[in-house]
């Protein structure tokens, strides 16, 4: 039965079904229990921002609360990984993980690969990311793009409360490495989930607003923006097609690559820097895979080179903004 | 007094907020008769026909070919001949100035879906009209892999004099993802457990498919409870049925297996759009439904063979047959099963007639159900 609940909650209720279905499925992090020792579900915190809340509680000595050292816990979880276990460590930002690098490129993503196949990784690893929040240049980034950069590794950026909890069991139950991303403004996001569990597959896109005129491909909270827009300019006339990848690493291209076939007017949305991007990655498919089909140059909505200020109205013209994706889809769908 | 009508646009489904405007059906002027379908609209998920529920001409169109307009906009007025054309405009202008589009929060109002257990089974339905003495219910009950959305284009049309209940069966819809049922029979008195607990006596029942077989289960399990039977493209009424499409439809695992299979349903494949295929790919990524269709296609559809024959459970009940007659689930060859019906089979037209040509379906069972 689907009711509303909000993309934090969809969170919470896919860990609770799992780990409810499958015994070796624990959960790690910093204050994702209450606290080294707390006593139950009273005065458990959660983790920062409450998403593991109740999960002491119902799965006891299963949420593990770790030291502030994500060196030495992501290890941990990738170790437990190769052992038996499915750890969903909780990495609180994106941002911290610069300091566990190697064993998340070097051994978890390689292991499968270098063991001939032999080593399982089944490690899930979450974390927060996105500007907005004030919260200043090194707890704002959207560093997914880095990741989906690295073979072996699967890459989720759920965009609802519905696909947040399909792909989240999808990871859970996925014999991968993967690195499932939740962008802070979406937390309080409602929309319709069923109670059931559920799976959604990696490397499906979704197509979220139908069109022939404009294709729109964009990331995590840009989805919301560019679903929107799109609303609007229906009703001026002009009909967009809105991809929603939900996974970059497995990235589903055929999709886009249909949608732009048809269209000839591609824009990407990335809240990332343009370099090295998704919105790059994108662009840079559609260049070589379907130039014929191109009526006006690609147009990519991003955020710029430059760290996320903390100086509020900077940081507001910082992300790509609902104002900046429609010039950028009039600009394409005008150009003779 | 002469009348003016508001033709407005409709609400299909809970999730419905806008619609746009493919074609008019009827030009200004033209006569009008209730039921007769007067303007084309697309909502995200479906595309049909707005009936016209008064008499009358088609004095204005005031939506245009793919205008975006809210659930609850002005589309154009009906009104007799001898209307003038300044009143016409009056209204117009005042519906217009009074005219608030439903907020986004407001998605939930309008008719809501309920639940009730039966058992240890939690079924959804949704009831639309109002309980009124003397009018017997009736009761939608919707074909394999379907749900109540099948009926949106019937729901609300044939609650105009009646309460009309329309239920998820078992495994389906957003009812408990039971396995293990196999049987037109278990199904049947699920539904008969379903009439109890939500306190109906005796009802009309209509089926779809494999739905229509229920009914029919239904009345050999309780014949007291059904009042009469609209059979639409039923199942239980002859042996054949389309095993590819069966199987096809419980294998299919991603869009691209999806579409071929549920464009076998329609007449007008293009009907068979992203957000439909979408839908029922969320539903069969539910847990538990794989192995609930599974079991329910090996007991009752096993090698493309239809496994029950309940043709004879009708006796004695007022029939309704429907068919369309290039329907490629179930052919329609099985719409004269049963002696004495009354048979309608349409030409042109799919499996889904009831969603296809739901206005012809719609006045059939209307003056069934008043006979």
């Amino acid at each position: 039965m689907a009711r509303k609940i909000t993309y934090q909650q969809a969170i919470n209720e896919a860990l609770d079904q799992e780990m409810t279905r499958d015994p070796s499925v624990i959960v790690m992090g910093e204050d994702v229990a209450g606290g080294a020792g707390a006593p139950g579900e009273e005065d458990s915190w959660g983790g920062v921002l409450g998403v593991t809340k109740g999960l002491f509680a119902k799965h006891p000595g299963r949420v593990l609360d770790t030291p502030i050292s994500e060196s030495g816990y992501v290890g941990a979880a990738v170790g437990a990984a190769c052992n038996g276990l499915r750890p969903v460590a909780e990495l609180m930002f994106i941002d911290f993980m610069g300091v566990c690098f190697d064993q998340i490129f070097n051994q978890a993503a390689k292991f499968r690969y270098m063991f001939g196949g032999k080593a399982k990784t089944p490690v899930v690893i979450r974390a927060m990311y996105g500007a907005g929040f004030r919260a200043a240049a090194q707890h704002s980034q959207c560093l997914y793009n880095i990741f989906t950069h690295i073979p072996g590794l699967k890459v989720v950026i759920p965009s609802n409360p519905y696909d947040a909890k399909g792909l989240l069991i999808q990871s859970i139950r996925d014999n991968d490495p993967v690195i499932f991303l939740e962008h802070k403004a979406l937390y309080t996001m409602e929309g319709d989930v069923p109670e059931e569990s559920y799976v959604v597959p990696f490397g499906e896109a979704a197509v979220v607003h139908e069109g022939d005129d404009v294709t729109i491909v964009a990331f995590g909270r840009m989805v919301n923006y560019a679903k929107d827009v799109a609303g609007t300019l229906r009703k001026k006339g002009v009909q967009c097609d809105v991809i929603d990848p939900r996974t970059t690493s497995p990235m589903d291209f055929d999709t886009i690559l249909e949608s732009v076939e048809r269209t000839g007017r591609l824009v990407v949305v990335d809240e990332s820097h343009p370099r090295c991007s998704m919105a790059s990655d994108v662009s840079g498919f559609i260049a070589q895979e379907a130039f014929g089909a191109l009526k006006a140059p690609i147009q990519m909505v991003t955020a710029p080179h430059s760290p996320v200020p903390f100086a509020a109205v900077l940081e507001d013209l910082y992300i790509p903004s609902p104002a900046r994706i429609e010039e950028a889809v009039m600009r394409v769908k005008e150009y003779k | 007094m002469s009348a003016i009508f508001t033709v407005t646009m409709p609400k299909w489904g809970l999730s419905m907020q806008e619609g746009k405007v493919n074609l008019w059906l009827k030009e200004v002027g033209d006569s009008i008769a209730p039921g007769e379908e007067i303007i084309e609209v697309e909502s995200e998920k479906i595309s049909g026909a707005v009936e016209a529920a008064a008499t009358g001409v088609l004095r204005r169109q005031v939506a245009q070919a793919d205008d975006v307009l809210p659930v609850g906009a002005l589309l154009g007025i009906i009104a007799d001949a001898d209307v003038s054309d300044e009143l016409i405009d009056d209204l117009v202008t005042r519906f217009q100035a009074e005219f608030v589009p439903p907020s986004a929060d407001e998605e939930d109002s309008g008719p809501q879906t309920q639940t009730v257990k039966v058992g240890d089974v939690q079924l959804r339905y949704l009831k639309m009209g109002e309980d009124s003495a003397g009018a017997v219910p009736l009761l939608l009950v919707h074909g394999f892999g379907g749900d109540l959305n099948n009926w949106l284009f019937n729901h609300e049309p044939l609650s105009a004099s009646r309460a009309v209940y329309a239920l998820d069966l078992p495994g389906h819809g957003s009812s408990t993802k039971v396995t293990g049922i196999a049987s037109l029979e278990a199904l049947g008195k699920v539904v008969v457990g379903f009439m109890d607990a939500v306190g109906i006596e005796c009802a009309h029942l209509a089926g779809h498919s494999m739905g229509g077989g229920v009914c029919l289960a239904v009345a050999k399990l309780a014949p007291n409870k059904v009042k009469s039977l609209s059979l639409i493209a039923s199942a239980g009424l002859g042996t054949e049925i389309n095993g590819a499409y069966i199987d096809g439809f419980v294998a299919a695992a991603s869009r691209g297996a999806f579409k071929p299979v549920l464009e076998t349903l329609y007449s007008n494949a293009s009907l068979v759009n992203r957000s439909m295929i979408d839908d029922m790919l969320k539903y069969k990524r539910l847990e538990g439904v794989d192995s609930a269709l599974s079991t329910l296609a090996a007991g009752l559809f096993a090698g493309g063979r239809q496994a029950e024959q309940l043709a004879s459970a009708a006796s004695g009940k007022p029939v309704l047959v429907i068919w369309g007659e290039s329907d490629r689930v179930i052919p329609s060859s099985h719409a004269t099963a049963i002696p004495g019906a009354t048979v309608k089979v349409m030409p042109g037209q799919g499996h889904m007639v009831q969603l296809e040509a739901a206005g012809e379906v719609n006045k059939l069972i209307g003056e069934f159900l008043s006979k």
